[in-house]
């Protein structure tokens, strides 16, 4: 299977509009406007079976096919926000080849009759904006972009938002109220955005690499697209691969690869006389794997059934030279400091079991703490109006129940350490050294 | 309740009025024409702060006014956005500025090593601002586990870095050099050409 979406991707000036209609960059755009209507094009779109790669995995031409038929404003956000821990594909496909998404953008919107665009970039990605925002300008000095693409009666703007740094606004609600100038509290569903997102209006929110695909989709048909791959995890994934291996990096691969032909085959496997511990599947927020479970086939369904996910694609590596209290402690931080604060159990959910994975860090604990940290999981999970509050919960627990033993003995070892235990209980635990600062 | 500290900031809960507030013409017109691009101007609040805070190095109660009062909005609320996100100074910060990530990928690969190699060298603990101007802190996920550790220097993403890398760093920072060229991520090709290259993963320091 050749690369589709990182197929010469080094090739350079590729992130110009050059070197992009050069390649044939545009004409499927061009063709489709000649000869399909929105609905073909969306027909192509669920052929293709292709689903969201931001980390739900919902399936992107139904997505599409809920917006409501009509004349009125309807709005595409690009989710590039691209903060889940791990994850850097969407980095490196803006960087290098942004008419790519910008082609699947038009595409898109043209399929769901969309007419006002947006690219919601994560603030931190400056030099990947900078080059979108220059692609922009290329796609309208070109026809691509604006009123009567190519001679059609469609039209589409598109600008490129920056964000500022909150993780929360990867979520497709907070996103929406961080897009209309506010700070990024997700909001309750339903109305789901297809009803009611942008300004209150149907949106489609797609992230980079789902909307990266579409050219690819609409150029070649949505059956094509959906032999590669599985039967329900259809096309090709970039995977990032990162932690401790030793070629670490994104790749592209066939939904349905073993995971250790990434891990092992791709990214080098674990650094000489290291072995792996665990491994996240899907970024810091899915329920961390074992060796055991290094020949799953990596697609949507299996790693679903393994009990975690392939969200974002982000797999991070972790080997028998690193303690997983560290590993427990520094994920749960994570989502301590970007917890928005609106729903109560992930709010006091992460603060709380920061604090508890620090006292079993420091030797303060007793493993009857950890059951207390495994039952406020179970609190959180479910109970809030996103997901951030589970996206802690899920690895948590899988951390604390696959490798208790190990938990238990560090806290033996740790708390031998403090003599006497009077005095560490009364010292101030430092979580402003590695977490939230104000 | 104890009183809010002399130095706190207050910021007006009423819309500052153009004529009242000297704003650059460079500033008002880059909003203003931000604004235009959406449906609802306020949607252009993130960006116009952003831009602010460029101008001004950090969003100091004058930079918040100039935007209220282009935006036709209160301080007090775009306060309540900026305090939202982890981009945004509502304190007087340095010249430059790193962000080092400490996320998992980082830790994974020795990011506390270099942190305390960063803290050293430029004086300060995270969250710090030296007195020559160098602010420094710890950062979630950047997005660059590729090339992890990492750090985002002015907005420029470099890594991978040891903890040798940490002393140039600051050094090449302080004599307003182009920060360790060589680690540049956008010099950098995709990981299979990369590696195919024959290079070794470097470790940043001990975990």
């Amino acid at each position: 299977m050749d690369d589709l979406l990182f197929h010469d991707i080094d090739e350079p000036g590729l992130n110009t509009i050059e070197v992009y209609e050069r390649r044939g960059g545009y004409e499927t755009l061009k063709k489709a406007l000649r000869e399909l209507d929105g609905d073909r094009v969306l027909a192509e779109l669920q052929a293709s079976g292709v689903r969201g790669r931001g980390g739900a995995g919902f399936a992107m031409g139904t997505k599409a096919g809920f917006l409501p038929k009509g004349t009125m404003d309807k709005y595409l956000c690009c989710n590039a926000d691209e903060s889940e821990p791990g994850t850097f594909k969407d980095r490196e496909l803006m960087q290098k080849n942004p008419h790519q998404l910008i082609e699947g953008i038009v595409l898109a919107s043209f399929a769901a009759g969309i007419n006002k665009a947006f690219i919601y970039i994560r603030g931190e990605y400056d030099a990947q904006a900078s080059i979108l925002e220059a692609a922009v300008r290329e796609a309208y000095e070109h026809g691509h972009l604006g009123e009567n693409i190519h001679g059609s009666s469609f039209g589409v703007s598109l600008v490129v938002h920056r964000g500022a740094g909150a993780y929360i606004c990867g979520e497709e609600t907070a996103l929406l109220d961080s897009l209309e100038g506010k700070r990024g509290n997700p909001r309750l569903k339903p109305p789901f955005p297809a009803n009611a997102g942008l300004f209150q209006g149907p949106t489609l929110i797609n992230n980079v690499e789902t909307l990266s695909n579409v050219s690819h989709i609409i150029k070649h048909g949505g059956e094509w697209y959906a032999r590669i791959g599985t039967e329900k995890s259809t096309g090709t994934k970039l995977v990032s691969v990162s932690g401790c291996v030793q070629r670490p990096g994104n790749y592209e691969i066939e939904l349905g690869v073993p995971a250790r032909e990434i891990i092992f085959g791709l990214a080098g496997g674990p650094l000489p006389g290291r072995e792996i511990k665990a491994w996240f599947p899907g970024g810091s927020s899915s329920p961390v794997l074992t060796p055991a479970e290094l020949d799953l086939a990596y697609d949507f369904d299996t790693i679903a059934g393994a009990g975690s996910m392939l969200g974002s694609g982000a797999i991070i590596v972790i080997d028998d030279s690193v303690s997983i209290v560290d590993v427990c402690l520094r994920t749960a931080m994570f989502y301590k400091h970007e917890s928005c604060g609106k729903c109560t159990p992930c709010r006091e959910g992460t603060n709380w079991t920061t604090k508890m994975l620090q006292r079993v860090s420091d030797g303060l604990a007793t493993p009857m703490d950890l059951d207390i940290i495994a039952s406020v999981q179970k609190q959180i999970m479910g109970n809030c109006l996103c997901v951030l509050g589970d996206a802690m919960a899920m690895p948590v627990s899988s951390m604390v129940n696959k490798f208790r033993g190990e938990f238990e003995a560090h806290i033996e070892q740790a708390r031998a350490k403090h003599t006497p235990l009077s005095e560490a209980v009364r010292a101030p635990l430092d979580l402003t050294k590695q977490g939230a600062i104000a | 309740m104890s009183a809010a500290p002399q130095n706190e900031l207050r910021h007006e809960d009423s819309v500052p009025q153009l004529a009242d507030v000297s704003v650059p013409a460079e500033l008002k017109a880059w909003i203003e024409e931000r604004m235009a691009m959406y449906p609802e101007p306020k949607s252009a609040t993130i960006p116009c702060l952003m831009h602010a805070q460029k101008l001004h190095g950090w969003l100091s109660p004058d930079a918040v006014r100039q935007v209220a009062a282009v935006m036709r909005v209160t301080p007090a609320y775009l306060v309540s956005v900026a305090s939202f996100y982890d981009m945004f100074e509502l304190k007087p910060r340095g010249r430059h500025t790193i962000y080092m990530c400490t996320n998992i990928s980082c830790m994974l690969r020795g990011a506390d090593a270099v942190m305390a190699e960063l803290e050293a060298q430029v004086g300060v603990d995270n969250g710090g601002t030296s007195d020559d101007g160098i602010y420094l802190r710890n950062f979630e996920c950047l997005g660059a586990c590729d090339i992890a550790p990492m750090a985002s220097v002015d907005g420029t993403y470099i890594g991978p870095l040891t903890v040798a890398d940490a002393k140039a760093l600051v050094e090449d920072l302080r004599a307003e050099r182009d920060v360790l060229p060589e680690k540049h991520l956008t010099r950098r090709p995709a990981a299979a050409t990369y590696w195919a290259a024959g290079k070794r993963i470097e470790q940043g320091g001990e975990r």
